[in-house]
Formats: C-alpha cells, sequence, structure tokens
C-alpha cells in the first residue's frame, strides 16, 4: 500500500517537473511574453508573489529558530535547528532559481555588486538575499562537513556559529520587512486594504508567524514520511510563540485599517466593484485568525492533528496574504484581470517539487534529524 | 531645464508628435490605443461637455522619478537637461520602475529574450544639441511646446489667467510627484487625461525613504541589543553551570564570592 503510493506520488512529481521543464524552455528560447499572462499594466505575477514572497516568507523559520538557539540560548529548540537551517537555505536557493526565470535580463543580476542605488528597496533586498543566502549556507555547511568526516571543518564553523546567527538575524529582519517595503512606492495603485506605511513591519511579524508554522508543519511531514519527528511538547512551545506573533499581526492590522487609516469599511464591500479584495481579504483574516483562536484552546493544543492542521491553516493564510499584496491588490487599480498562465504555474510547481525532493533526499542522507537524545540533540549544529 | 507644455485645449489630434516620435525613434508605425514599447507617445481622446478633446500620453519626466528611485542598479538616471534616460546595458529586467511608475508609463519588450524598459527619452540627443523635442517641432498648432521649464510655467500661469473659464485651474506636474518636466493644461478633470488627479505633491521616493532611512539605526542598535542578549545568555549557562557544579561537589568547595567560573 505505502509503495503504491510512494510510485503515484513519484509520477505526480515526475509529470510537474516535465510539464516545468517544457514551461522552462518556452521561457528561455519565447521570452516572458509567451510565458506568461504578465502585460505592461500587470508586470509582477506568480512568480514574483508566490515564489519569491512567499518563499522568503516560509523560509523565516531559519533565522527566528537560530536566533532562539544561539542568542536567547532557549536550548530546548537545538534539535530544531538543522531542519529548519536546512528549509531556510533550500528556499532560497528555490528563490533565487525563480527569480532567473522571472528576470528579463537575468545575466545582469550581478550588477547589483557593482552600481549600487542605495535608495531603492529592491537594491536592499538584493544585497541581503545574496548576503543571507552565504549566512545559510555556512549554517549548514557542518551538517555537510560533519557527513564528509571534515572535523577541523566543523569546529571553524562552530567557533563563530553565534555571531553568524546574530548577522542573520540583522540579514532577514531588514530584508523579509523590505520586501513589504517594495509596495510602498505603489500608494495609488495598491488596494487600501493592502497599502499601509506599516506594510514592513507586517511583513516581517507574519513570516516570523508562518516561518514557524512550517517547523510544526515539516515536523508532522517528516514524521509521517521519515519516522522522525521532534517532541510535541516542544512544537507546542513553538505554537505559542506563533500565536505571539500571529496577535501581534492581526492586531496591527485591524489598528491600521479601522482607527489609524479609517479604511476598514472597504472589507465590507460584498457586491459590485471591490467586493473581490473584500472577500480576498476576509479569506486571509480567517485563515490566520481561526488557527491563532484554535492553538489558544488546550484542547487543540494537546493535539498533534489539531496543531498540525493549525500551522497548516497560518501557512495558507501567509500565501494568502502574499498574493494578496502582490496580485489581489493590484488588479483593480491595473485594469486588467490577471491569472497565472499554465506555465507559470506549472514552472512555480515544479520549484515547489524540487524543494519537497532535495528535503527529502537531505534528510535521508545528511545528519538532519537527530535522535532526541539530549546529550546528542545538544550539540545538533556544530556536530559534536 | 527643459520642459514641454501640452495644452490640450488647443492640440487637433493631427498625429504631427507621433509620426514625428517615430522617426525621430526609428519605430515602426503601429496600431493601438495606447504607449507600448513601440509607442513612446500617443494621441487620445476624452469627452468635454458633448465635444471631444485631443490628449497625449508620454513620460512625465518627473523631477524626482520614481523609476530612477527604484532601480536596484540605476539604470535610471534624471540628467541635468531634463530628460530621465534609461540604460538597458545595466538593466536587469525586473520591472519594478514599470510596477512603481505613477503615470503607468514604462513598457516592457514582452516577446524579445534580451527585453529592454522602452519610454520617450525626451529627445535627450536633441536637447543636447541646441534643437527642441522632435514632437514639440513638429506640433502644427503649438499644442506642444518646448522650452525652459520656468518659462513655460509662465506662460501656462498665463493662459490660466487670460482664460479661466476654459482651462481646470491647475497646471499638472507643477508640483505633482514633486513636479515634472512635461507640464499639461486640460479643459476636463486631468483623470480623463490618464493623469492620476490622487498623486502626492512630494516624491513617491520620500514614502520608502521613510523605511529605508531606518536601516542604519536598526543595523547599529540591532548588532548592539543582540551582542549584549549574547553575552548575558551565555553569562547565563557558565553560571548555571558553575552552581551546578558546585552543587555536586557539596559543601567543601569553594565559597561563589571566591571563586568565578
Amino acid at each position: 500500500m505505502t509503495r503504491i503510493r510512494s510510485v503515484f506520488w513519484r509520477v505526480v512529481a515526475l509529470a510537474i517537473l516535465a510539464a516545468g521543464a517544457y514551461g522552462a524552455w518556452v521561457r528561455f528560447t519565447q521570452g516572458l511574453g509567451a510565458a506568461t499572462n504578465l502585460s505592461d499594466a500587470y508586470p509582477w505575477g506568480l512568480w514574483i508573489g508566490f515564489d519569491i514572497l512567499c518563499g522568503v516568507g516560509l523560509a523565516a523559520g531559519g533565522f527566528a529558530i537560530t536566533t532562539a538557539v544561539y542568542i536567547l540560548r532557549i536550548e530546548r529548540l537545538r534539535p530544531i535547528v538543522r531542519p529548519a537551517i536546512l528549509t531556510a537555505f533550500l528556499g532560497y536557493l528555490l528563490v533565487i532559481l525563480a527569480l532567473m526565470f522571472d528576470l528579463g535580463r537575468p545575466w545582469n543580476i550581478w550588477r547589483a555588486i557593482v552600481l549600487w542605488n542605495p535608495r531603492s528597496v529592491m537594491f536592499e533586498v538584493a544585497w541581503c538575499v545574496m548576503l543571507y543566502t552565504t549566512v545559510l549556507a555556512l549554517e549548514f555547511s557542518p551538517v555537510l562537513f560533519e557527513h564528509l568526516g571534515w572535523r577541523r571543518a566543523v569546529k571553524v564553523v562552530k567557533a563563530v556559529v553565534a555571531p553568524l546567527v546574530g548577522v542573520g538575524f540583522i540579514l532577514s529582519t531588514l530584508h523579509q520587512s523590505s520586501l513589504g517595503s517594495l509596495y510602498l512606492i505603489v500608494p495609488t495603485k495598491l488596494h487600501p486594504l493592502w497599502y499601509s506605511p506599516l506594510l514592513p513591519i507586517f511583513f516581517w511579524l507574519s513570516a516570523v508567524a508562518a516561518g514557524l508554522a512550517m517547523v510544526i508543519f515539516e515536523s508532522g511531514m517528516s514524521a509521517r514520511a521519515f519516522g522522525r519527528a521532534l517532541e510535541f511538547d516542544l512544537l507546542q512551545g513553538i505554537s505559542r510563540v506563533m500565536v505571539l506573533f500571529l496577535g501581534l499581526f492581526l492586531f496591527l492590522r485591524f489598528w491600521d485599517l479601522w482607527w489609524w487609516r479609517g479604511t476598514l469599511g472597504a472589507a465590507f464591500r460584498f457586491s459590485g466593484p471591490g467586493s473581490f479584495e473584500a472577500g480576498m481579504f476576509w479569506l486571509e483574516t480567517l485563515l490566520l485568525a481561526v488557527p491563532l483562536v484554535a492553538i489558544l484552546l488546550d484542547r487543540v493544543r494537546a493535539n498533534p492533528l489539531g496543531l498540525f492542521a493549525a500551522s497548516l491553516m497560518v501557512i495558507a493564510g501567509f500565501l494568502v496574504n502574499r498574493l494578496n499584496v502582490s496580485t489581489t491588490g493590484l488588479e483593480a487599480s491595473s485594469g486588467v484581470r490577471y491569472f497565472p498562465s499554465w506555465i507559470e504555474i506549472s514552472v512555480t510547481l515544479s520549484i515547489v517539487t524540487l524543494g519537497l525532493a532535495l528535503f527529502s533526499l537531505a534528510v535521508r542522507r545528511l545528519p538532519i534529524f537527530h535522535p532526541i537524545q539530549p546529550e546528542i540533540a545538544h550539540d545538533a549544529l556544530d556536530g559534536v | 531645464m527643459r520642459a514641454l507644455l501640452f495644452d490640450a485645449t488647443l492640440c487637433a489630434g493631427c498625429g504631427a508628435c507621433t509620426a514625428a516620435c517615430r522617426e525621430k525613434n526609428q519605430l515602426p508605425e503601429t496600431e493601438g490605443p495606447d504607449l507600448s514599447d513601440r509607442r513612446f507617445t500617443v494621441l487620445k481622446k476624452a469627452a468635454n461637455r458633448g465635444s471631444e478633446v485631443n490628449y497625449r500620453r508620454l513620460c512625465m519626466h518627473c523631477l524626482d522619478p520614481t523609476c530612477a528611485s527604484v532601480c536596484p542598479v540605476g539604470a535610471f538616471r534624471k540628467t541635468a537637461a531634463g530628460p530621465v534616460v534609461y540604460n538597458s546595458e545595466i538593466c536587469m529586467g525586473c520591472r519594478y520602475c514599470i510596477q512603481a511608475c505613477p503615470f503607468s508609463v514604462p513598457r516592457f519588450e514582452w516577446s524579445s529574450l534580451t527585453p529592454r524598459v522602452r519610454k520617450c527619452n525626451f529627445c535627450a540627443d536633441r536637447l543636447a544639441a541646441g534643437k527642441p523635442n522632435a514632437c514639440a517641432e513638429a506640433c502644427p498648432t503649438g499644442a506642444t511646446l518646448a522650452g525652459e521649464r520656468e518659462a513655460l510655467l509662465k506662460e501656462a500661469r498665463s493662459r490660466l489667467a487670460a482664460e479661466p473659464a476654459k482651462y481646470i485651474p491647475k497646471i499638472y506636474g507643477e508640483y505633482d510627484v514633486g513636479g515634472t518636466c512635461v507640464l499639461v493644461l486640460s479643459p476636463v478633470a486631468f483623470s480623463q487625461l490618464g493623469l492620476p488627479d490622487n498623486l502626492p505633491l512630494h516624491p513617491l521616493r520620500i514614502l520608502t525613504y521613510r523605511a529605508l532611512s531606518q536601516v542604519p539605526t536598526f543595523v547599529g542598535c540591532g548588532t548592539f541589543l543582540l551582542a549584549g542578549l549574547g553575552w548575558l545568555t551565555r553569562r547565563k549557562t557558565e553560571v548555571a553551570r558553575f552552581e551546578a557544579s558546585l552543587a555536586k561537589s557539596g559543601t567543601d568547595g569553594p565559597s561563589r564570592k571566591e571563586v568565578k567560573p
């Protein structure tokens, strides 16, 4: 039975990758116009909204967990450090891969290193992503070194890991929030339900919540797939922190909409123009508010399935939020309807599939999930 | 600084400007209602109390351009003479300029494998040679006038003063998003001419600057705080370990005051 299921998923994955490969061929032989439904009125679509904005946000577990362990020294979280770093590292590599599809002239990407425009949010994001991917590579390197038996190299990285994590926290906070700042420049184009001077803060808070949700979700998935899970009380602890960030996000969001900018009325247009935006706003809000309330209930939090479902909802709500800012909220002003082409969708699905495949490969081959024995788990990243 | 004054009440919609623009920029003749990667200026019509008003669309050549502020590599540049020019050599095709432009002007070569951003460059080379913009030179009615920005503003003000009933009492581009080099006079609401009437009077760059300017402060304070926190928690574990070792060795061990961990 499990065998049939694994064959089935392999066939699905191969079909997605084949479609994605054809999509890549169209993209790189005929251009963005042939491959996507983008236009001058609607220049950013699924690849920016999902692959970049969501990809970076979901990888936020990496900096949240490493900061908790190496700066705040919450030792209980050590067993999660490696899976969180792996997720983040793969996430950023895939974001860069997606960027190669979306950029019209990707061969010029290196120019941001030499041609500085510090007034540009995109410039800041480019630098932070570049530097943070390097930090993640270094944070991940002990896993490889350990696998290869290079003890000295492991020691070298161990010596600098705490400052490295600190740099990672600063770089992450900067670009996670700056992805929101990107949209500060379109005050007249972005729908008032999403445009806010607080966008950078919203993006940072929701990224931390979603990053932690990913840690819980992955642990649940890994338990099923590889029989390797994390202690349940650990996940409960993480869910409490996630609730804190979710609560802050929702509170600030409504304070901003209702009290500060007074645009909450736009959320109650249930017919005519603006009703689509209102609907998407409530979908986003409910997907984040329901798990928030659910996790506060002991009965849900104490149930592995309940916790798993709640974290899944947070991830979904996060995805809807990012897609709302980057696509839903920009439709009305653009005057066109945007729905991604099948090529955009197949490339995106291929990138997700690639991520899952690489994660599963790494978990099988490399020392990622340690046995939950404290003395071994203690120095998970350091590999001692 | 050089500028253009477009007075919609004078425009006959003859198409001399669009033809001159095509010739100057060696663009093919293409059909279409709006700007494109091969149409840097277009003529359009808006309703005006029973009749019609002709108007042009083209890059506004902002004094503090949004495109230049958002481009990560600085492919857009505001020149001292007025034109906002673009360098495709360094552009990576991220299209943030297209997303950010408040006038929705820049266009992308979507069907190209080496796509460039395309828009009016204000005939930068002609201006450098002391000649007027090609569209202004071609205009038979004087609807598009080329000149120094200050002089054109003065001219526009005198037109508004002379015939107040004819115009909306505003020179579009005098202050909008910090001012533009294309100034527009219109008998109908500017939003009907595709010019947003809800733009702030300051450059849009200010909006991102508010966030970006926090970066150095954040990096400074963040580093300090993290280093402090790291030191604190490390010390705490050291002390805890030491006290645990004391407890193990019993009451005969050294007192806390005498030995530092």
